[in-house]
């Protein structure tokens, strides 16, 4: 009756994927945060935590974790536009004329309703940063280390529009875990009635503090950052 | 309200969605009625206006409705934008004209979901949910006398949630009232029902894949967790069902359960 692939592409089965990878996608989030903090310290603390993914395993940890990331990216986006773009619009073809929300116990909010409008817009961030940080021309400190902290500060000081864009992708971040935190555990079943107000309510405190946290840098950056900065000397 | 609308009743505005039959195009038609008493239903104005229709020499306008006291879940649509109404907890027929004003207008739609034919102006067809039902919506015992109630023990708990889900009406609100068109809090009540009972044990796993299975191919929407389902479900049953029912999806084609021989069903 059913093979592998009908239970995995089955709506069950998308939602598995979506909040599975989501949660993957919210670890990576936290810890990728938790490392540019290392940004306001100053140009050795981020260089030297940039140089030690890079060179990590003989170089082949950053290569492992990029290659998991676009698997990961890859599962959550085709997931859920399918289940939220191509599914929907097959299920109901002609729409309400009067609709509003019923308000009460319902979880519908602007957050839930713009999951994909968020997630196209960070995946254009996501690429954009990685062009803009990754595959730039990067200097060499003195001391023969990537100087990636001149890249990212520069970058930021240079474009005034890079620094907004970056701070609405993470207000758009914000809202995306605002649904998707408490969203992901719903879809694995881990939830119940006891859970499903705790959950909501960590999934606003989390989605507040990581916005906050990728908020921050771009503007402290832009206001305060020294991309010449000498190593050492921050 | 003024006394004398007091004495003879409100006057209220409907836009009502008129449609001949599936294929055609259907249209909102503007009418007033009057004469409307505090303590009608919302159907109750609904059969005096069909009854001035018919005078005219008009043809009535369509809906369902069977015990008009909650219970049976055939009526249904969407008023004012919400199915079943603003007010949580109740279907269509308990809407009461009391909520209204006199001048008021009241916008009247069928359940839209593609699964959800029209079939005429407000009454749609929901024989998916049947369909789904007989996948594996039941339990399969052996008939005989009655067995000895507390030979099987349910705990309290396990039996209030069962209660709750069970409370389950089948009248479509959850479908009509999801923005993805998703029939997941009517199959996940009817696979949670069961899976908390040992009665339902045996099934379990077959019905979950079954259930779920026919529930996709009778191609109703995924689910968003928005959650606007519990929101208009007139027995406000919880979309800790729907958790429920992924845990027994997963469970059960991780173990193969579909392989298992079943008894009953098609």
């Amino acid at each position: 009756m059913s093979s592998f692939g009908s239970v995995a592409w089955s709506s069950v089965g998308k939602k598995v994927i979506t909040g599975l990878t989501g949660f993957m996608l919210i670890g990576f989030v936290a810890v990728h945060l938790l490392g540019n903090l290392t940004l306001f310290i100053g140009p050795h603390a981020f260089n030297g935590y940039a140089h030690f993914l890079e060179t990590a395993v003989h170089g082949w940890l950053i290569y492992a974790f990029e290659v998991g990331l676009i698997v990961i990216f890859a599962f959550h986006v085709v997931a859920a536009v399918t289940v939220a773009v191509a599914d929907k619009m097959a299920a109901r073809k002609q729409g309400y004329k009067y609709a509003r929300n019923a308000g009460g116990r319902s979880r519908k909010t602007l957050a839930s309703r713009s999951m994909i409008i968020s997630g196209a817009v960070l995946a254009f961030f996501v690429i954009a940063h990685i062009f803009l940080f990754k595959f730039a021309d990067h200097e060499q400190t003195a001391e023969g280390v990537k100087n990636l902290y001149k890249t990212v500060v520069g970058t930021f000081q240079n474009s005034v529009g890079f620094t907004a864009f970056t701070v609405v992708a993470m207000v758009l971040l914000g809202m995306h875990l605002r649904h998707g935190f408490w969203s992901a555990f719903q879809s694995l079943g881990w939830t119940n009635d006891r859970w499903l107000p705790i959950l909501t309510r960590a999934a606003l405190v989390i989605s507040i503090v990581l916005a906050i946290g990728f908020i921050l840098l771009p503007i402290w950056l832009y206001l305060n950052g020294d991309p010449n900065a000498m190593p050492g000397g921050h | 309200m003024s006394d004398s609308s007091a004495k003879s009743g409100m006057t209220i505005h409907l836009k009502i969605w008129r449609q001949a039959r599936s294929a055609a195009q259907g249209r909102f038609v503007d009418y007033t009625v009057s004469g409307i008493q505090q303590e009608m239903s919302l159907l109750e104005m609904l059969d005096i206006l069909n009854e001035d229709l018919v005078r005219k020499g008009e043809e009535a306008i369509e809906f369902d409705s069977d015990c008009r006291e909650g219970i049976c879940g055939t009526c249904g649509m969407v008023v004012s934008g919400v199915a079943h109404g603003k007010h949580a907890g109740t279907t269509t027929c308990e809407i009461r004209m009391r909520q209204y004003k006199d001048g008021d207008t009241i916008t009247i739609e069928p359940f839209r979901a593609g699964p959800f034919p029209i079939i005429k102006d407000l009454v749609v067809g929901r024989e998916a949910f049947d369909r789904i039902q007989r996948k594996g919506g039941f339990v399969s015992t052996n008939v005989g006398s009655a067995p000895d109630g507390n030979a099987i023990l349910v705990s309290k708990l396990a039996a209030d949630d069962a209660m709750d889900a069970a409370t389950c009406i089948g009248c479509g609100a959850c479908v009509a009232a999801c923005p993805n068109a998703s029939a997941s809090l009517f199959v996940s009540a009817k696979i949670s029902q069961l899976a908390w009972l040992p009665q339902g044990g045996p099934e379990r796993g077959r019905r979950a894949l079954a259930m779920i299975a026919q529930m996709d191919a009778e191609g109703f929407g995924d689910c968003s967790n928005h959650g606007e389902c519990e929101a208009v479900c007139p027995k406000q049953i919880s979309i800790q069902n729907i958790a429920k029912m992924r845990r027994e999806y997963v469970k059960a084609a991780w173990t193969g359960a579909d392989k298992s021989r079943s008894s009953g069903g098609d």
